[in-house]
């Protein structure tokens, strides 16, 4: 046998359960999920995954509508007068800010904050392992946090029981969109989404670029109406002639003093590389205690740790939105909703070797299907069924098929044309778990690359 | 007789936090590791993808200049250029790949890119190794 010829056999195919074959009866191929359809937090989703946004997006629409409504109004009705009296380089200077903004609250609001993927269930049992073997007493639950030294301070890290995870430094769960955030700042309404490591330089230049577009036009606006008081006119009779021009005065007038202000928050706090989050709880103030508890994040200089956070290197996003869910998640998906079979890709063969053979693992081991050991016969389900669903449960049942089979390829191989006919239901039902004698078979022929072959 | 291999366990190699938030992993070879692997080239590994990963995300010339440039076309830059941390984790990744091919599939244990699993852990594949019981 070939020692890739497993590659011809779709193991995603025959991962389908009694269930979903029984409601869905017409298995033919499904389109491919991405990630992002699968995704567990409270996200939308747009143009297949690329655009990224909170479920509450907030006041987002009025944001946008105030700010095109403000310097649409600007450019109708005080540039001509300005242009007249002053400068062309107004609106210039006006279009070129306004295109920032814009772009800037783009960045923010359609950016993946840094957003971090749940643990996978065998992360997440390894974890509640360590715990529990760290837990004293059996009457108390076990600590869900761990201490660590970072840079000589000691920071706790809290257990996240939605991520199932410990969440790094600097993390928090937003609530709003469900998810753990790297660098958590706050989750602002305005841009309808939580502002995080990924996405902070946009907020920050966003609200920079809007302090300077509202100053602007208030400054342009005040002259402009100034200068019509000087031709003669009253200040009444100014307004009249230009009534657009109060009501960017009034908007502007609020939002200016808002704006700066947050502006100059937030620059403090990129100057001390502190988050809003941690600034608001006092984590590293120093009123706390007479010891030591200075941000251990800092580079002790405003300019590097302006540079840190503004000019530091882009991370990549974690949560992979557009690339295709793996076997395993597919598997697990396949009980609930429709059949999915993704097509193989082309890949050289190694790299089709090593990621189907891991690919067929990680789904076996997340199958909530281990009733079929190796289905030489259906009545052979029961005694094994009812393992616990640990990694170390579904380990030991592909072992326990070996050892069962007399000759592992032949009760694979017919096992294997079993299911490959076995589109029908029926069949399904029978033999619920045509999997993993596939596991065992695609095995047997990866190991002959990965494994030095023994006498 | 054809050697079979099952999944035994996952091992999972924590990130070490003692300089900050940067991507560093633990050095430490876990216990159930100590019969598959030796303790020196693991090590090794495990400090070679630590020091990429400080690669990637130093504070260095390179991405000052990328950060400024990307503020100044109003970060529609990322649109069109790989980003140098982007680089940094192909190279990551061809070298886990070569890892694998090399080292660690012969002793029947795999190593998962940690990107896969958020930069959060470095997910080690424990096979059974049936073909020694032969």
């Amino acid at each position: 046998m070939k020692s890739c010829e497993y590659q011809q056999i779709d193991p995603r195919a025959l991962s389908v359960s009694p269930l979903s074959a029984q409601s869905h009866p017409q298995t033919k191929a499904q389109r491919p999920r991405r990630k992002w359809e699968v995704f567990p937090g409270k996200n939308r989703f747009f143009c297949n995954g690329r655009i990224i946004l909170s479920r509450q997006s907030g006041v987002l629409p009025l944001t946008l509508g105030l700010i095109v409504i403000t310097c649409g109004l600007f450019f109708a009705f005080d540039c001509p007068f300005l242009v007249e009296h002053l400068t062309v380089f107004i609106p210039v200077i006006g279009g070129a800010l306004f295109v920032f903004v814009i772009l800037s609250l783009f960045r923010t609001s359609f950016t993946d904050p840094g957003i971090l993927p749940r643990a996978t269930p065998d992360e997440a049992a390894d974890i509640e392992r360590q715990i529990d073997s760290s837990g004293s007493s059996s009457y108390r639950p076990p600590p869900r946090t761990k201490e660590i030294l970072i840079n000589q301070q000691v920071v706790k890290l809290k257990y996240c029981f939605t991520c199932k995870m410990f969440r790094p430094p600097r993390t928090s769960h937003c609530s709003l969109c469900d998810n753990c955030v790297e660098r958590f700042d706050h989750h602002c309404p305005w841009v309808g989404n939580c502002v995080g490591k990924r996405n902070y330089r946009f907020f920050y230049s966003f609200i920079i670029s809007l302090s300077f577009l509202t100053s602007f036009i208030f400054g342009c606006v005040i002259t402009h109406l100034t200068l019509r008081c000087h031709a003669g006119k009253s200040l009444i009779q100014a307004i009249q002639e230009s009534p657009a021009s109060i009501v960017e005065l009034v908007i502007c007038f609020f939002s200016v003093w808002s704006i700066l202000g947050l502006s100059g928050f937030h620059t403090y706090l990129v100057a001390s590389n502190l988050t809003t989050n941690e600034d608001i709880k006092g984590s590293w103030s120093s009123k706390r205690g007479a010891e030591d508890s200075g941000n251990p994040y800092t580079y002790n200089g405003i300019i590097k740790n302006c540079c840190a956070t503004l000019c530091g290197p882009m991370p990549p996003s974690l949560i992979d939105r557009r690339g295709f869910v793996p076997l395993d998640e597919a598997a697990a998906a396949a009980c609930t909703s429709e059949i999915e079979l993704p097509p193989f890709t082309a890949k050289n063969d190694t790299n089709m070797c090593t990621q189907s053979t891991k690919d067929v693992l990680e789904r076996m081991l997340h199958s909530s299907d281990f009733h079929g050991v190796c289905p030489a016969g259906p009545p052979k389900t029961s005694p094994l069924g009812l393992e616990a669903s640990d990694s170390l449960g579904a380990a030991r049942a592909p072992s326990m098929c070996s050892r069962r089979a007399d000759s592992p390829c032949t009760t694979c191989a017919r096992s294997r044309k079993d299911s490959l006919h076995s589109i029908n239901p029926a069949f399904r039902l029978a033999s619920p778990s045509p999997s993993l004698p596939r596991v065992n078979l695609a095995l047997s022929d990866t190991q002959e690359k990965g494994f030095i072959p023994l006498p | 007789m054809r050697p079979q291999a099952a999944i035994a366990s996952k091992v999972f190699i924590q990130r070490d936090y003692t300089s900050g938030t940067m991507c560093q992993f633990q050095t430490k070879l876990p216990s159930e590791l100590e019969a598959r692997i030796d303790k020196q080239q693991f090590e090794e590994t495990v400090r070679t993808l630590n020091n990429l990963y400080a690669e990637a995300e130093k504070l260095g010339s390179q991405s000052f200049i990328e950060g400024c440039l990307a503020c100044l076309t109003a970060y529609t830059v990322f649109l069109c250029m790989e980003t140098h941390y982007e680089k940094v984790l192909k190279k990551i990744a061809k070298f886990i790949q070569e890892q694998n091919d090399k080292i660690y599939a012969p002793r029947g244990l795999l190593l998962t890119d940690p990107i896969e699993r958020g930069l959060r852990v470095i997910e080690v594949t424990i096979f059974e190794d049936r073909s020694l019981t032969r």
